[in-house]
């Protein structure tokens, strides 16, 4: 199979700030292909980049075997994209959102109504299609946003958080869609997330970005597998002394402090607990909790910056609250 | 170049079906005129005249001329909402040039604001304002057209450049009331001092608010066709501008 996408160092900077800091992967076609990180680690300037909507500082990247630079209507013609932020014209009804969209994208008047009609149907707003858009809920609203994203069947459809703000039976609802859609139009999809289980539920690979950068990328077995195991995790007030005990272990694959937890990977994790619970008596630290879990990406994630992804939650809330107050208008 | 007509319509039939449906918002932007011409034209319509016009035939081709100028420049303000709900983002990311864009939404404002000029003209009639004939108002919808263009490229100039609404707020009511006074919109030049009068003669709006006078009423200070020239250069020069400005400016 082709790459639908090869980006090769691509690099943005605002001022300073270095939001997208070289970054180079390759999306084959069909695929899809998941960039996973906190708030702020550039996702959405990777999206804008590619999709043409902002220059890069340096690199370079091509979309659809198009030129981002160069051959930007090539691109253009080739690709969809949902925003993270609202893209809608709230003044018009949904299937004139659906309408516009098509005539700019130069669609006979046949095959502009059949396909609108298509798409509704889909995201399950057929009847509320002559509705002005304000009126729509924020769930109706994304679902219309996905549609309209699909309607000139793009080669690469490009989704910049697409369930970010939905309740979590309408993101369940969401992944069904982008999955029908991959399947059965063979579409390449980029997405970007911060919720672990929908990077792991929906993409072929993940690439983890953060601070402007990918700092692994793999198939969610293979990121698991990383840490060669399952993952022991226990909660103690004297995780320093812990620390110093269980340092040395040859069964300890790695090991990470964070937030008053210690997170062991370890093989048969379930026959380690025993000896864990005795080294901590032996160095005196005093355990308040000790469970064993399967690794998910978020371990992964751990792994490789130090950090999880939920510890960025707080501003994430912000985040969300001011894009669902734009929504509401 | 390819001309991208499909963007052009589009935008085009936008703002058209926003105009259509915002009933009483069209209602709001007819008052401000209804008050002038009530008040200055009725108020002063037996104590002045002005050559062989009474002043309410004076006064409502100016104030044609300042609704298309205030409400054209503010018309401006529609980047920044498309900007602020995102709605830009989803007409550059198509392959249409930003030209066409800039066309499409000269061509939606323009013919809404000759819709509402319209209406202007019809309120005007039974406050006892007559029209030459009604062959005129096709040659008034003309200067219309050309009026609006005019100042809906500086609208959509400052649109492009400014990101806040009140920093466009400020900017455009520093250039709008200047451009309203300076001109022969509600009163002749001539008594003016010299400065004043050269500065009301590089002003766009005392050329067509002199068509439209020489158009509804049949009472120009200059020929209609240098007044159509001047508008027409304007208006060409003002839209390339708007379409750089376009060009440069970022999605956010
Ligand atoms: N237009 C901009 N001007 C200045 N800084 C920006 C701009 N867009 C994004 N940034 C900054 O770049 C960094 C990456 O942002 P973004 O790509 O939106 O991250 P993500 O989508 O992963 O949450 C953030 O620190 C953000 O504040
Ligand atoms: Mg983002």
């Amino acid at each position: 199979m082709s790459d639908m996408i090869e980006v090769n160092k691509l690099r943005r900077e605002f001022g300073t700030l270095k939001a997208v800091d070289g970054i180079s992967f390759k999306v084959k076609e069909g695929e899809i292909f998941g960039l996973l990180g906190p708030n702020g680690a550039g996702k959405t300037t990777t999206i804008k980049m590619l999709t043409t909507i902002l220059p890069p500082t340096s690199g370079n990247a091509k979309v659809a075997g198009f030129d981002i630079k160069k051959d930007q209507n090539s691109v253009r013609r080739s690709i969809g994209i949902i925003f993270q932020d609202p893209s809608l014209d709230e003044e018009l009804t949904g299937r004139e959102n659906l309408e516009f969209h098509a005539i700019l994208y130069k669609m006979g008047d046949e095959q502009r109504t059949e396909k609108i009609n298509s798409v509704l149907k889909l995201v399950e707003l057929e009847d509320k299609a002559d509705v002005l858009v304000k009126n729509y809920s924020g769930g109706m609203k994304r679902r219309l946003e996905i549609g309209r994203g699909l309607l000139h069947e793009p080669k690469v459809l490009f989704l910049d958080e697409p369930t970010i703000g939905l309740d979590p039976q309408t993101r369940r609802h969401m992944w069904n869609y982008i999955q029908k859609l991959n399947a059965m139009h063979n579409v390449t999809l980029i997405l970007t997330t911060h919720y672990i289980e929908e990077a792991d539920f929906l993409c072929n690979r993940v690439a983890f970005v953060d601070h402007g950068k990918i700092v692994a990328l793999g198939t969610p077995t293979e990121l698991k597998n990383t840490l060669g195991g399952d993952v022991v995790s226990v909660k103690t007030e004297n995780s320093d002394l812990l620390e110093k005990g269980l340092s040395g272990k040859g069964w300890i694959h790695h090991m990470k402090k964070h937030d008053g937890f210690i997170d062991l990977s370890v093989k048969e994790g379930e026959k380690k607990i025993p000896e864990v619970v005795m080294i901590a008596q032996n160095v005196n630290a005093e355990i308040e909790s000790i469970s064993l879990h399967k690794p998910s990406l978020e371990d992964v994630f751990l792994h490789y910056t130090g950090k999880t992804i939920r510890e960025e939650e707080g501003s994430w809330k912000d985040t969300m609250r001011s894009r669902i107050v734009r929504r509401n208008r | 170049m390819n001309m991208d007509t499909n963007a052009i319509y589009v935008l085009w039939l936008r703002d058209v079906k926003r105009f259509v449906r915002a009933k009483s918002r069209v209602i709001g932007t007819l008052m401000f005129p209804l008050f002038f011409m009530v008040g200055f034209g009725l108020g002063f319509n037996n104590l002045v005249h002005i050559g062989n016009s009474s002043y309410l035939e004076y006064l409502v081709p100016g104030v044609i001329g300042m609704s298309l100028l205030f409400t054209a420049i503010a018309s401006g303000t529609a980047v920044l909402w498309d900007r602020q709900f995102g709605f830009l983002k989803e007409i550059l990311v198509t392959p249409n040039s930003r030209t066409a864009v800039v066309i499409g939404r000269v061509a939606g404002g323009a013919t809404t604001a000759v819709l509402q000029s319209i209406l202007v003209v019809a309120i005007a009639i039974p406050l006892g304002f007559t029209l030459s004939s009604n062959a005129s108002l096709l040659i008034a919808v003309l200067f219309m057209l050309l009026i609006a263009t005019t100042f809906i490229s500086l609208g959509l100039i400052f649109g492009s450049v400014i990101n806040d609404f009140q920093g466009f707020q400020l900017i455009t009511s520093f250039f709008t009331f200047p451009l309203f006074f300076l001109s022969n919109a509600i009163f002749p030049m001539s008594g003016m001092p010299a400065i004043v009068q050269y500065l009301s003669y590089v002003n766009p709006l005392t050329y067509g608010v002199d068509g439209l006078r020489g158009a509804l009423t049949g009472s120009a200070s200059m020929p209609l066709v240098l007044d159509a020239a001047v508008l027409l250069v304007a208006s060409a020069i003002m839209i390339l501008i708007a379409a750089y400005a376009f060009e440069k400016t970022e999605v956010g």
